[in-house]
């Protein structure tokens, strides 16, 4: 069975500027939305705090709960209720990084058994207190700035075989973190230094596929932050477990694509440039498809029938995992013309 | 060729055999008695998210246990001052740097410095300056003594908490020590997260106080108690009504006797009203103490006091020498049984603070488990029908390669003694999709190759050989992201990583490895005509 003809030819490349019109409007309404708020929705992960997940035997309104839990620390706490429709759970949720106590889910379960005369059940208690949260913090962005250096070098490396210049853009990366960070720059400052020297070395020694996929991860990061800010969910450690995942997924979409356009710059060396990318886009295109499905097949049904516990978690894999088939095709293939006239003689250039 | 693709055939089956023994521990209730020591015995483990458990980050305040430390060095100083028939105006501690003295006579200062070289080598000795009152020294504590000492506080913590935690009975507890004095508690399966939190994070400091009964408690309450003596609280629920009371003491600072001299307490029941109480015994040195305290101060109240709440204060009726003592006092079972544990593995040396808490209860852990599972057998279901349909006769071959992705992926799992969490499950999902990825790659290939009309063995090597360049690199980079979330995670995402790093390599194997040998038998064996793809 062939759902996409052989020879077929779309042209891909050429819709490239409505592709960077919707890519652009997507990542300015991340940007709007991240400014608009202060900043990522942390979750208690990182923001320190507590959420306590109960059961309880009826049907209540949030503001019921807040009042039966007046007079504890968790007075304040947002109320809302968990998981599907008639799951009886709710979310007792303190974002609040001074409340570093232990046992609070006990004496929510005393303080709600008691003024509500139920029987409540205490399915799962997160408590962070503000040590730790910087920690996770800080570990995270290690994790994200770590993950981007090796990326960074392995394309260079692998795909320009400039093994050399890999060695020197690593060197780079980490003499410009380091003297920054000899300034006290936070890490989140650092990983944007970090790619935008990246991004600096790619276009002044010509790493065009680096360039290319480096682009391509951070568009699939933007958009999946603002996935997550659009529907209002909160960034918690697996969240940003995912967005790993979703770079190492974006990446891999982008090589398949880029070995095709190499292998074919050598079938191919006298069409221009623009009709390689469209041509190894298309021939590929069966298998973007097909694996794009069962993956995303797999994350939607996790997505239904995984549970609530999981549901964010995998929200955000399918939208990263979208973002990446999506932006290989759109995003990182045409940052490859952007370079053109400056390919090696044998090929007739063509402005893109 | 045949002898080659039989060699091929007889490694796959003999992993995929070894990855069904390392299973078998985890799938059957107990092991048959000829399993000898040589086979793996290690389960799978799961996370506390599906079995339910505690998990907690404690931090040794070791900072309080220099204090403590400099306090008794303090002590020490007075009584060396005594021995050596020195006098001093005053003597105290200095914050967290060291303890400040005042010497009352000059001629002294040779016999003091003396004996600080001595006794107190881990203090460096600085001049103050010489008022009316006398001279004033300052011993610094070195910072490699201090340093020192903090780590040994943080260890003996470790070290108590985990004497509580045996005793107390939990399954497989796991606590490791974690840089900067803290402490990782797991605690899986366990149903009272309240109490195993109590139970650890109790300082459980005993202490025998003596009441102050000759000063006046309502001065003392005012601000003017007397030097040497301290106020401390009773907090008192009475049984009937309920109702709560503070009750406040004036006792001596001085602690005779501690919780240091017990060498065992056990639970017992009272005669009369059969309510638990807690039997104490004393060591030897312990025991001619209590002996002692209790025989000049008949009459007299005793304050048992534990992490600086007063428990009780029984009048001494008598002078005790059997070096046993009772703690008495409206306990249920499970209180008593919980001060025994504390007080027979020892007082912590300095408080601990938790940092992190994560407590998932067991029904919610068996909830994740079946959903888990269930979005694995869907989706993997659909998967398999998807790529069946597409690629006929070949897609059953990679249907089939997708499937025994599970035994390996598992089995390896169980290999490294790793831990199954629900972002676990979904990492095994994602990853044998992900494999569907290779699968696509040769096929894809294979069916170029047969449309530029080679025939069906040499599409076939074609197609396998190209795509597997292509099918490296890319899983490469999914595994560099899986290995730094491997290194930087916790807990559930560390399963995730763990997963999606074994199912990569697994599924490289299964899709390239093992495909091929049911392509080399059907199209170089059995040199069938067309490839059904």
């Amino acid at each position: 069975m062939e759902i996409i003809k052989a020879h077929l030819n779309l042209d891909f490349v050429g819709k490239r500027y409505i592709a960077f019109a919707i890519s652009g409007i997507g990542i300015l309404i991340t940007i709007v939305l991240l400014l608009v708020r202060g900043g990522p929705n942390y979750g208690v992960d990182f923001a320190g705090g507590v959420v306590i997940q109960v059961k309880l035997e009826k049907k209540h309104v949030p503001s019921e709960i807040r009042e039966a839990l007046k007079g504890t620390e968790l007075q304040d706490s947002m109320i809302q209720e968990f998981g599907e429709s008639g799951s009886l759970e709710y979310l007792i949720r303190l974002t609040n990084p001074d409340v570093g106590k232990a046992g609070l889910g006990d004496k929510a379960r005393e303080v709600l058994s008691a003024k509500l005369g139920e029987n409540v059940e205490i399915r799962q208690v997160e408590m962070v207190g503000p040590q730790v949260g910087d920690d996770l913090r800080r570990k995270a962005l290690w994790a994200i700035f770590y993950a981007t250096l090796m990326m960074s070098v392995y394309i260079s490396g692998r795909f320009e075989h400039k093994w050399l210049m890999a060695a020197v853009m690593a060197g780079a990366l980490i003499g410009a973190t380091s003297v920054a960070s000899l300034f006290g720059v936070g890490l989140l400052w650092l990983i944007f230094i970090g790619l935008f020297v990246s991004i600096a070395l790619c276009w002044f020694m010509t790493l065009k596929y680096a360039m290319g996929a480096i682009v391509s991860l951070i568009h699939d990061v933007f958009i999946t932050v603002g996935a997550f800010a659009l529907t209002d969910r909160e960034i918690s450690i697996s969240t940003v477990a995912a967005l790993l995942t979703i770079v190492g997924y974006s990446l891999n979409d982008n090589i398949v694509i880029f070995d095709r356009i190499r292998e074919n710059l050598g079938r191919m060396s006298r069409k221009p440039f623009l009709e390689i990318i469209n041509t190894s886009i298309n021939e590929t295109l069966s298998r973007t498809i097909l694996t794009g499905t069962t993956t995303l097949v797999v994350l939607v049904v996790l997505l239904i029938f995984g549970g609530p516990v999981i549901h964010d978690f995998a929200f955000a894999l399918l939208v990263g995992i979208i973002s990446g088939t999506y932006s290989s095709i759109y995003v990182a293939s045409p940052i490859l013309l952007l370079w053109e006239g400056k390919r090696p003689a044998t090929a007739k250039g063509k402005k893109g | 060729m045949s002898t080659k693709l039989g060699w091929r055939a007889g490694i796959a089956a003999v992993l995929l055999i070894v990855s069904f023994i390392f299973l078998i521990p985890s799938l059957s209730k107990e092991l048959p008695p000829w399993w000898s020591s040589l086979l793996p015995q290690e389960r799978i483990h799961l996370g506390l998210d599906l079995q339910g458990g505690v998990h907690l980050i404690l931090e040794v305040e070791a900072r309080k246990a220099l204090e403590s430390h400099l306090e008794r060095i303090v002590d020490d100083l007075r009584q060396d001052f005594r021995k050596n028939k020195l006098k001093y105006v005053e003597i105290k501690r200095n914050g967290l740097e060291g303890v400040e003295l005042v010497l009352m006579r000059g001629e002294d200062q040779k016999v003091f410095e003396d004996l600080v070289k001595n006794n107190y080598p881990d203090f460096k000795l600085q001049t103050g300056g010489t008022s009316e009152k006398g001279m004033t020294f300052q011993l610094i504590l070195n910072s490699s003594a201090a340093t020192h000492l903090m780590k040994l506080a943080a260890d003996q913590a470790l070290e108590t908490i985990r004497n509580r935690v045996d005793q107390f009975g939990v399954a497989e507890p796991d606590i490791r020590p974690q840089p900067n004095h803290r402490i990782l508690i797991q605690l899986p399966g366990i149903k009272d997260a309240k109490r195993a939190i109590d139970l650890i994070g109790k300082t459980a400091l005993l202490e025998f106080k003596l009441l102050d009964e000759e000063n006046s408690l309502e001065e003392a309450l005012k601000g003017n108690a007397p030097p040497g003596d301290e106020i401390l609280y009773q907090f008192t629920t009475d049984r009937k009504t309920g109702r709560k009371a503070t009750i406040p003491y004036l006792v001596k600072k001085r602690s005779p006797l501690t919780g240091e001299s017990i060498t065992d307490a056990r639970v017992q029941l009272d005669n009369q009203y059969g309510e638990p109480y807690v039997s104490l015994s004393f060591d030897a040195r312990g025991g001619r103490t209590f002996d002692r305290i209790t025989g000049e101060n008949i009459g007299k109240r005793l304050a048992i006091v534990l992490d600086n709440h007063v428990h009780s204060a029984p009048v001494i009726q008598d002078r005790i020498s059997g070096g046993k003592a009772q703690i008495t006092g409206h306990f249920t079972m499970e209180e008593a049984k919980d001060l025994a544990i504390v007080l027979r593995a020892g007082a912590l040396p300095a408080p601990v603070k938790i940092l992190e808490e994560r407590t998932v209860g067991p029904s919610l852990g068996k909830d994740s488990i079946d959903q888990g599972f269930r979005s694995m057998v869907i989706g993997l279901s659909i998967i398999l029908i998807l790529v069946i349909i597409y690629y006929r006769l070949s897609g059953i071959i990679a249907a089939i390669t997708l499937l025994l992705n599970i035994p390996f992926i598992m089995g390896g799992l169980a290999a490294f003694g790793a831990t199954l969490t629900l972002p676990g499950i979904a990492g095994v999902i994602l990853s044998i999709a992900m494999s569907v990825d290779a699968n696509v790659l040769i096929y894809e290939r294979i069916r170029e190759e047969l449309r530029l009309g080679k025939p069906p063995r040499a599409a076939m090597e074609a197609g396998f050989a190209r795509a597997l360049v292509t099918i490296l690199d890319s899983n490469i980079t999914t595994l560099i992201a899986a290995l730094v979330l491997l290194q930087f995670g916790t807990g559930p995402i560390k399963g995730f990583a763990v997963t999606l790093t074994i199912g990569l390599i697994s599924n490289v194997f299964t899709a390239v490895f093992m495909a091929r040998i049911a392509f080399d038998y059907l199209y170089v064996t059995k040199r069938w005509k067309t490839i059904s793809i």
